[in-house]
């Protein structure tokens, strides 16, 4: 039975190690703010950390996961993740608000390895990320502003 | 207590006592006037019916919860509606929470959609401006006359501001909490005094989403995340083709497959029902299922607009029309002959549809989803289950997205969610999933629609008759809302925005064919505006063009008469510089403005155009909604609805191919992503007429603009949406 380390938590996993991680998440562990949106990595609203990096959660299977650390919205913490939901929050970005936990964990992980990206840098680690709600003028703003509290 | 010595509020009348008392709570219940609520909404809009209605709860620790009747999938309406109850309670902004009303048709109607509770056409908070303003009143002065009997005061001197009640001559004060048990037994206000626009503290302000924290750290629930005890659930295998229906099936296999729990026959199809999503979805790869295609739609979309363009050649039913355009058509100087075409459009929200569904121990039923029509969506799963529509109660959730989808004059996927908990049994609670490739294949598309167009100008350039025809499936034929909607044929959702053009076209005729095809279609983010406002927009820019009049002043010469539409097309152009356009190769301006819903909206795009492709730089949108309640959620709407809309301008279309749907994941059917969203400025005009709505208005100028500025740009005229600038169709 594979073992699953989720926001710092260890649990026992009764699944087929082929489940996808967000499946695991959402129906074995009940952490609901990981969002399915398409099953095929074209969305992102599935974006989880494994140690620290994004990843779609949907294309991420169970027995894939082995040691490392899972993080999801829910146990995100630290410096940047604080920017980052704070610069989210002041400048009111969601709507619908679904695909927003995937579009956080993307910016938390653009902002880790790089402090100060460009508009270019924005495009290229979010325009994996859709909001159908159609947020992105925010979104993008949001991140220039958590790289301003950040320096 | 009921103490009877308390006077009564201001304006308050004995013999109405419709308290709702919650312990500690104070809750008002009301009536509409209905002549003020008919004087919010202007012309053409059903007539608002008097209706009781409870909205908002004053909690022992302070908290004012405002009760929200309508869905909110995204567009603010939570935050607006309890902006307009709390400015008038005199709330502080952080004491206010909202909640979701349940399902309750004589409470929480929909005073523009009549006796149904609802959310759509952009209506939830031009229905509720009076009612809640009224709400807020009404406890405003509950608190009032209950401070005043405690603290031996005349009322005249009670102010109630940020949260707090207070009498100045004697410097005494208290919190809503510690007045609002006593305060609610007194008898609510039945003609409360409104404040003066000069009074408002939040509305026109910025105020914070009252959603924003809970969507930014996951703990905003969406119905895809509830998660009742002993809960399974179920994926349906469909039919590929619509109105086909299952022959036989062999579920043997599908039963091997670990986690699932059962297999049922439903009249959508065969549901899988499972542990979880993904051993449902397995399940489901497993089943071998025979469809019967005998009743099902098996042509292709090509097809379809191939009978459309035949039948363009007749006139159709006249839902407009003033002159005689075809005689003024054969003196004219110059004829322009056009045909536009519109694909269907899925509206892909990005939480596919699902429900949970439960019978409970009293033998009623609970339901959880994001409801948008709940009046028809609880009398429709009733008669399923075979218990009155009061036995059925649903609980609403945020929505992740809608642009209309979870609207449906049939309930589809909520009926779909009872027929699966009847077939399994009802032994436990069932959650209904809609895969993203369900979704998007299901149907319910905004309709596929062609139009045909002549029309000319004199040698001075001015119009001289404009001959319309279309031709389209109509959503309402058919439906239950046929009998109030549809006219002698005419579904007044299908032409709005063109058989009621404000332009002053002197010989003028808009004719209609209700096509018929099996595909089901339903109302996409601004409904027939999101092609009519398209095929106006560009006609008259063409005719501009035509004449030689730059495109903003020919408009202005053809709305005289419509002061509101001419008022935010020149804040538009103003502030684009429409002026000074760019003069790089390639690049140009478009400009659109249109009405729906009340409101008025126009748009300037900068586009960029080369070889195939085109670049939206920049839009600059002006728009006139009445008092702007929440002004940032308007602008987001604006927003929103660019960065909605471009891609159904630039690409997006629902293809059949024999009747079976192409496109059935975000990879074939691409929204707009981030690298390719404009810069959008909004520029609100200021107001104090009753306020209309912003969801969907946005939407219909978009592609026009775009159209428009590709024009200016290149010299090529691209009239069918999605725009495709590689080969020559359309220009």
């Amino acid at each position: 039975m594979p073992n699953l380390t989720v926001n710092g938590v260890t649990h026992a996993i009764d699944a087929d190690p082929d489940m996808p991680l967000l499946w695991v998440l959402r129906d074995r562990l009940d952490a609901t703010g990981t969002k399915y949106g398409c099953g095929i990595a074209q969305c992102g609203a599935c974006t989880v950390h494994l140690d620290g990096q994004p990843v779609r959660a949907c294309q991420t299977r169970l027995g894939d996961v082995g040691t490392a650390q899972v993080t999801t919205i829910e146990g995100v913490s630290g410096r940047v993740a604080e920017a980052v939901q704070a610069a989210w929050r002041r400048l009111d970005v969601v709507q619908c608000g679904y695909c927003q936990s995937g579009q956080i964990m993307s910016a938390i992980g653009l902002l880790s390895g790089n402090a100060r990206p460009s508009d270019a840098d924005i495009d290229g680690a979010m325009d994996g990320n859709i909001c159908r709600c159609g947020t992105y003028q925010r979104i993008r703003a949001a991140i220039h502003e958590a790289a301003r509290s950040l320096a | 207590m009921l103490n009877a010595r308390r006077p009564n509020p201001p304006s308050a009348r004995p013999s109405r006592r419709t308290i709702l008392a919650g312990a500690g709570a104070l809750v008002v219940a009301f009536r509409v006037d209905p002549k003020s609520a008919r004087a919010a909404t202007g012309p053409n809009l059903a007539d608002v019916k008097a209706q009781p209605n409870a909205f908002v709860r004053i909690g022992a620790d302070d908290t004012v919860t405002v009760v929200i009747k309508h869905l909110d999938m995204g567009q603010g309406n939570t935050t607006g509606l309890a902006t307009i109850l709390a400015d008038e309670l005199g709330a502080d902004w952080k004491q206010v929470r909202t909640e979701f009303a349940p399902a309750d048709a004589k409470l929480y109607n929909n005073s523009l959609m009549g006796p149904i509770q609802g959310t759509g056409g952009s209506t939830a908070v031009a229905n509720s401006w009076f009612q809640l303003r009224k709400a807020g009143a009404a406890a405003r002065e509950m608190l009032m006359a209950e401070a005043a009997f405690r603290w031996k005061a005349p009322v005249s001197e009670i102010t109630v501001a940020e949260g707090v009640v207070r009498h100045a001559p004697s410097g005494r004060q208290a919190r809503f909490g510690e007045l609002a048990a006593s305060a609610a037994t007194l008898p609510v206000p039945t003609e409360p005094r409104l404040k003066d626009p000069g009074e408002w503290r939040l509305i026109g302000q910025t105020v914070p989403r009252l959603d924003s924290v809970a969507k930014t750290d996951g703990t905003a629930v969406y119905s895809l995340d509830i998660r009742r005890p002993g809960q399974v659930t179920a994926v349906v295998a469909r039919a590929p083709r619509f109105g086909a229906t299952v022959k036989a099936f062999d579920a043997a296999a599908a039963r091997r497959v670990a986690g699932v729990v059962d297999v049922v026959q439903v009249p959508t199809g065969v549901a899988v029902l499972a542990r979880d999503t993904w051993s449902a979805m397995k399940g489901r790869e497993a089943l071998a299922v025979t469809w019967d295609d005998s009743t099902a739609e098996t042509r292709s979309s090509e097809a379809i607009l191939a009978e459309y363009r035949e039948r363009a050649k007749g006139p159709g039913l006249t839902a407009s029309g003033r002159g005689d355009p075809q005689a003024a058509l054969k003196g004219a100087a110059k004829v322009i002959e056009a045909e536009f075409t519109f694909p269907y459009l899925a509206h892909a929200a990005m939480e596919p549809l699902n429900a949970t569904i439960e019978r409970a121990a009293d033998g009623g039923y609970d339901v959880y989803a994001g409801f948008q029509f709940q009046t028809v969506e609880q009398a429709t799963m009733a008669a399923i289950l075979g218990v009155t529509p009061d036995r059925v109660r649903l609980h609403s959730n945020w929505a992740g997205g809608s642009f209309g989808r979870r609207a449906t004059p049939t309930a589809d996927y909520l009926a779909e969610a009872a027929t699966v908990l009847k077939a399994s049994g009802e032994k436990t609670p069932v959650h209904l999933v809609w895969t993203r490739e369900d979704d998007m294949a299901g149907g319910y598309y905004r309709p596929t629609v062609l139009h045909r167009v002549r029309a000319g100008i004199d040698g001075k350039g001015a119009v001289v008759g404009w001959d319309h025809v279309m031709v389209g499936k109509s959503i309402m034929i058919g439906s239950p809302f046929e009998a109030m909607i549809v006219k002698n044929g005419i579904d007044a959702t299908t032409v709005e925005g063109a058989s009621d053009t404000p332009y002053a076209l002197p010989a003028y005729r808009f004719g209609v064919h209700n096509a018929r095809e099996g595909v089901p279609v339903l109302w996409w983010r601004s409904v027939g505006h999101s092609h009519t406002a398209h095929v106006m927009e560009v006609m008259i820019d063409e005719l501009a063009h035509a004449a030689d009049v730059d495109p903003v002043a020919y408009r202005l010469s053809l709305l005289t008469q419509a002061p509101r539409l001419a008022g935010v097309l020149r804040l538009a152009a103003d502030k684009a510089g429409w002026s000074a356009k760019p003069q790089d190769q390639g690049r140009g301006l478009g400009v659109a403005v249109h009405e729906s819903f009340g409101s008025y909206v126009a748009m300037v795009a900068d586009v960029t155009a080369q070889d195939a492709g085109i670049r939206v730089n920049r839009i600059v949108a002006a728009v006139d909604v009445g008092v702007p309640v929440n002004p940032d959620v308007i602008r987001a709407q604006v927003e929103g609805a660019v960065g909605f809309a471009l891609s159904s301008v630039l690409r997006n279309r629902i293809t059949l191919k024999d009747g079976r749907v192409q496109e059935r994941n975000f990879d074939a059917y691409a929204p707009t992503r981030m690298s390719e969203m404009p810069k959008v400025e909004v520029h609100i005009v200021p107001s104090r007429t009753a306020p209309t709505g912003i969801g969907e208005p946005g939407v219909p100028v978009l592609g026009p603009a775009i159209a428009n500025a590709v024009f200016a740009a290149t010299g090529r005229r691209l009239r069918s949406l999605p725009l495709d600038l590689s080969g020559v169709k359309g220009a």
